[in-house]
């Protein structure tokens, strides 16, 4: 059931079942039935863990989501609260708690699951609302690493980011290290460790000291993986601003994916039999899961959407072919060879006209005339032109007042695509946009600055084109179709963090070595010693298998580009991707901007 | 119950559909085993808990007791039924009871052990230098769970003065410290320490961000006027100024205007009910607004637009968008024309936009303006290919005929013919230009053959 886990290279469902019998225990250990209240943002996490049925099978009946008031009346012996370790959680906890019949018979006790960690501060404030001694059980699930998919791993910390960058908070770092501590106990240490950035070195330093401080955790398991990377966001903050152009990456730009689940319009979704018309139509938005247990979907996620619809239409023929096939079947054995081959043609016809809905529904967008300008003056911005002057879509985008974070993703990109903007340029647009949007957004534009993501640029000199030139970043004459270069994931161009990926398996950082230093943060190199007997050694012709932690978020397009170098014949490298939170410049923005509504208490 | 029901299907939609077997557990029952053994050598990494028998918060009372486990067990801690009761607050043990368990952990082990999720009793780090050898082995850890909760301590038990000294050469300790007050809503205290250290303009910001939990729109304006004198960024400071003399304004203009719809003798109130308050909305909205009810009212009052343009210096590409959106929506085509009308000294007028007249004629086909009043702005649409386009797209058939004309393209004139309704005065209008144009060749060709015939 979790097969796609175990597709790639490296086979994750080790992972999945550990975290699956950490769970068993926790609800074991809360003897007698229960019911558990939900921080929301937790279940889809959890989905990727367990099912309802396994919670089912230990006792839990019933699931309420987290907030305040008085809990739902249900016949259970345990209420147990699967949180996040926030203080605003804390308090809904606190308000359900002190609200409890104490008179109600048998009394319910109450337990706290803190995900993926224990907070002394949330204990500290529980404790001064003075509820914290009713908790009975009070535990972590250190819910660090989940994997998506055979080759992909989130925390799905969706403020590592800020925190990172804004906050000078390192805990989601810590996190990071001790998921792969994890991941070195399940497959191996891993002898060879390369990084870019402040982050990546902290997390690397982490990592060496857990090592050295529990020397029990060496292993005997034979590496899986020869080489980790790690990178930090802010080494290139270029990429997740601009639109992603692969089939999934559109998808996620457009409707969002949540822990691989997407939400769509239901229209395009409609049964078409019967013709009823219009009658029933649904009006509940299509869930669909996204992922590579799916063929069709693990085949064309990760083309360019210019090269899906031919796949399409030829996947079309070829089933309309195999159901044509039943003519052709005469003798009983034909036809029982037909019958048993339904179920799985059936399952292909329907994820094919799921993904040709998908398709429709996403053209729609990319033909539309502002997708295509958005995309120009991006590319425009990509390959260096004009980025030093007040852009014309952009203010006409304010004028007729576009959402805000569109805005601010083109305004970034021009930034960072020029080593900062020119102090006039800034201003213009500051004051454009506080007019229209609210000076309130003075905070926000603040935080911009301080990731860095919009800034004047004081050296005088752009380095952005030197960069662009020597690592390849903009290429002309990309092929959708059939690319032979990872630029064909944004139509142009090459995801800097990637290039730097493929520049480290061949030929190496050291040709580099001068734009290495003009990207934030220090590169390094760190050996971890392996025991004897454990040296790998390799097959001819075996590829070497690279770990790739993007910390500060990865997005679906730079996962494309990645698994393109994975497949590329002479290649060499396979990948496995680690990240803090899968974002889009979308949902990335968003982590920095103020959050201007009070909260709901 | 229903409710309950509800988030149960929720959880089985966000959950994926299918049934649930064991299957893929006997089927991995050879990964498992390995994994256990993996796991069982992580234990000593998350879950080295073999040393502590007795469970204290690190303020120094104990929480209870806890069971030691001997079996693999990956979530650190378990109690039995009988256990419960000792979690109580009412049921705390004596502090002597616990003391000499603590006393031996060094900073490093007390971080340590912090880090793995156990609780510590922090109190008998009574030196200063102490505290800050235990600040610093945190903040070498890297794990701010454990650098916030030394620091609760440390707030707790050291000087206002002592603290902000010691955090100011802690960068990282400084940073945490901050971002918990932020989060627990310390501001008074974090504006200290902002002050202390001298970064006046995240002081700034962080007093200005406050207005936000002010809901009370007079309380809010006395203290954005507060804010003004904050030691912001020039640009910035501005910025501020106009935020508070924007809620000015739209306060006394809110009132007058609530009072005007209330009497109901105000046409274009009753016309046109306004759906919201004027109150918190951006400037540009403010002046749209002010466009619709206000238009034609004299520069001296607040809520008129040109008062607007001029307090808050609005460009003018602003300015006459808003106001044509505005003035659009109220197919008010007159005040349309006059905003692209100008006079020069010599009496004659002329029209000019600011923001090209393709984007105005974009606003006006919005706002579902008839085709006589587009047609007069495509007409002014200076690139010819610009024109045409718009002018097809939106059936501005003279625009279009008089621009082939001019271009003297008979063959997509002709070709135009099969867009205008037969018989209509367009066609007439065409078929007219298609005769003159073969009549002016006719003559060009006469006067071409009669030159060549005196050569």
């Amino acid at each position: 059931m979790a097969a796609h886990l175990s597709s790639g290279r490296v086979n994750l469902t080790a992972l999945r079942e550990a975290g699956r019998r950490e769970l068993r225990e926790f609800l074991d250990k809360c003897a007698g039935s229960k019911a558990i209240v939900w921080d929301e943002y937790l279940t889809g996490p959890f989905g990727l863990i367990a099912q309802y049925s396994l919670l089912k099978e230990h006792e839990v009946e019933k699931m309420f989501t987290l907030k305040p008031g008085r809990l739902p009346p249900a016949d259970v012996k345990n209420i147990i609260f699967f949180v996040r370790p926030k203080l605003e959680l804390m308090d809904i906890i606190t308000d359900n708690v002190l609200r409890e019949d104490r008179g109600r018979s048998p009394q319910r006790d109450f337990h706290i699951l803190f995900v993926p960690r224990r907070s002394l501060l949330c204990e500290q404030w529980l404790k001064e609302q003075g509820v914290l001694g009713s908790f009975i059980h009070r535990e972590q699930y250190s819910l660090d690493l989940i994997p998506f998919d055979g080759d992909l791993l989130s925390m799905e910390s969706e403020s590592a980011f800020k925190e990172c960058y804004l906050e000078s908070d390192q805990t989601s770092l810590y996190h990071a290290a001790k998921g792969l501590m994890t991941l070195q106990a399940l497959y191996g240490t891993i002898p060879q460790i390369f990084g870019k950035g402040e982050c990546a070195r902290h997390v690397a330093n982490m990592m060496i000291r857990m090592k050295r401080e529990f020397p029990g955790s060496q292993n005997s398991i034979f590496p899986v993986f020869d080489t980790l990377l790690l990178l930090d966001r802010n080494v290139d903050l270029l990429t997740p601003l601009a639109t992603q152009l692969t089939y999934e990456g559109l998808i996620d730009e457009i409707y969002g994916i949540q822990n691989t689940y997407v939400k769509l319009p239901p229209e395009k979704f409609a049964p078409k039999k019967q013709g009823e018309g219009g009658k029933d139509l649904p009006t509940e938005p299509k869930k669909l899961q996204l992922n590579s247990a799916e063929e069709l979907y693990a085949e064309i996620r990760d083309k360019n959407f210019n090269a899906v619809g031919s796949v399409l239409s030829k996947k079309a023929k070829i089933i309309s072919a195999a159901f044509e096939e039943r003519h052709h079947a005469k003798t009983v054995g034909e036809i029982k060879q037909f019958v048993s081959q339904l179920p799985h043609m059936q399952a292909a016809r329907s994820s094919l006209a799921n993904h040709t809905s998908i398709a429709e529904l996403i053209k729609d967008i990319t033909t539309s005339e502002d997708f295509f300008d958005n995309l120009t003056v991006e590319q425009e911005f990509m390959s260096g032109i004009d980025t030093d002057k007040v852009n014309n879509y952009i203010e006409d985008c304010i004028a007729q007042k576009h959402p805000l974070i569109k805005i601010l993703r083109l305004v970034c990109l021009q930034s960072v695509c020029n080593s900062g903007l020119k102090q006039k340029v800034l201003d213009h647009y500051k004051r454009e946009i506080l007019q229209t949007y609210g000076y309130e957004h003075i905070l926000t534009l603040n935080n911009l600055e301080k990731a860095g993501l919009l800034k004047p640029q004081t050296s005088g000199r752009n380095n952005y084109p030197t960069i662009r030139k020597t690592l390849r970043l903009w290429m002309d004459d990309v092929n959708e179709q059939n690319p032979n270069d990872i630029s064909y994931v944004y139509s142009g161009y090459a995801p800097l963090s990637v290039r730097l990926a493929q520049l480290l398996a061949r030929p190496g950082w050291r040709s580099i070595e001068e734009v290495l230093k003009m990207l934030p943060g220090p590169h390094f190199e760190e050996r971890q010693q392996l025991p004897t007997g454990l040296q790998k050694k390799r097959q001819h012709g075996e590829n070497r298998v690279t770990l790739v932690f993007f910390l500060g978020g990865v997005t679906y397009a730079e996962i494309a580009a990645l698994r393109f170098l994975s497949q590329m014949e002479d290649g060499g490298t396979e990948y496995v991707i680690a990240t803090t939170k899968l974002i889009n410049g979308t949902s990335w923005i968003k982590s920095l901007m103020e959050k201007l509504e009070p909260a709901p208490f | 119950m229903s409710r309950a029901r509800g988030d149960e299907e929720e959880y089985w939609h966000s959950s994926k559909f299918r049934a649930f077997t064991f299957d893929d557990e006997d089927d991995e029952l050879s990964q498992l085993k390995e994994s256990k053994r993996a796991v069982n050598s992580l234990r000593d990494i998350v879950d080295d808990d073999d040393d502590d028998l007795e469970r204290v918060s690190w303020s120094g009372e104990p929480v209870g007791r806890r069971n030691k486990l001997p079996s693999f067990q990956s979530l650190s801690d378990a109690l039995s039924d009988t256990g419960v009761k000792n979690y109580a607050p009412e049921l705390r043990r004596p502090k002597a009871e616990y003391k000499d368990y603590s006393s031996d952990w060094s900073p490093k082990d007390t971080v340590r052990r912090m880090q793995r999720g156990k609780i510590c009793s922090l109190e008998r780090f009574r030196s200063l230098q102490d505290k800050l050898v235990l600040l610093d082995e945190a903040v070498a850890g890297h794990d701010g769970n454990v650098i916030t909760a030394v620091l609760i301590f440390l707030k707790r038990t050291l000087r206002r003065e002592i603290l902000f000294r010691e955090l100011e050469v802690r960068q990282v300790a400084l940073c945490h410290l901050i971002h918990f007050l932020k989060e627990t809503g310390e501001q008074k205290l974090l504006l200290d320490l902002l002050r202390f250290l001298d970064r006046t303009e995240e002081v700034a910001l962080s007093q200005y961000r406050e207005h936000l939990n002010i809901q009370d729109v007079e309380k809010r304006r006395e203290f954005l006027k507060g804010c003004i004198g904050l030691p912001f960024s020039a640009e910035d400071t501005s910025h501020i100024q106009d935020h508070y003399t924007l809620l000015e304004r739209q306060i006394i203009i809110e009132a007058n205007d609530r009072h005007l719809e209330s009497a109901g003798q105000s046409e274009i109130f009753r016309k046109y009910p306004r759906k919201a308050s004027i109150l918190n909305m951006p400037l540009v909205t403010t002046l749209f607004y002010s466009c619709f009810y206000h238009y034609t009212e004299a520069e001296g009052t607040f809520s008129s637009p040109t008062n607007l343009k001029k307090t808050f210096k609005i460009p003018d590409k602003q300015y006459v968008l808003t106001a044509l959106a505005a003035r659009a929506k109220l197919r008010a085509w007159d005040d349309v024309d006059a905003l692209f009308t100008t006079k020069n000294w010599l009496g004659y007028t002329k029209k000019k936009a600011p923001i090209g007249f393709h984007r105005v004629v974009e606003i006006l086909q919005r706002n579902n303006a008839p085709v006589q009043v587009l047609q007069e702005y495509v007409r002014l649409v200076e690139d010819v290919e610009t024109r045409l386009n718009l002018a097809t797209k939106y059936k501005c058939h003279d625009v279009v005929i008089e621009t082939y004309r001019d271009l003297k393209d008979r063959i997509q004139l002709t070709a135009y013919k099969c867009k205008v309704e037969r018989g209509s005065a367009d066609e007439e209008k065409i078929n007219s230009i298609l005769n003159n144009m073969v009549r002016n060749a006719c003559f060009f060709f006469q006067r071409l053959s009669s030159e060549m015939a005196v050569d």
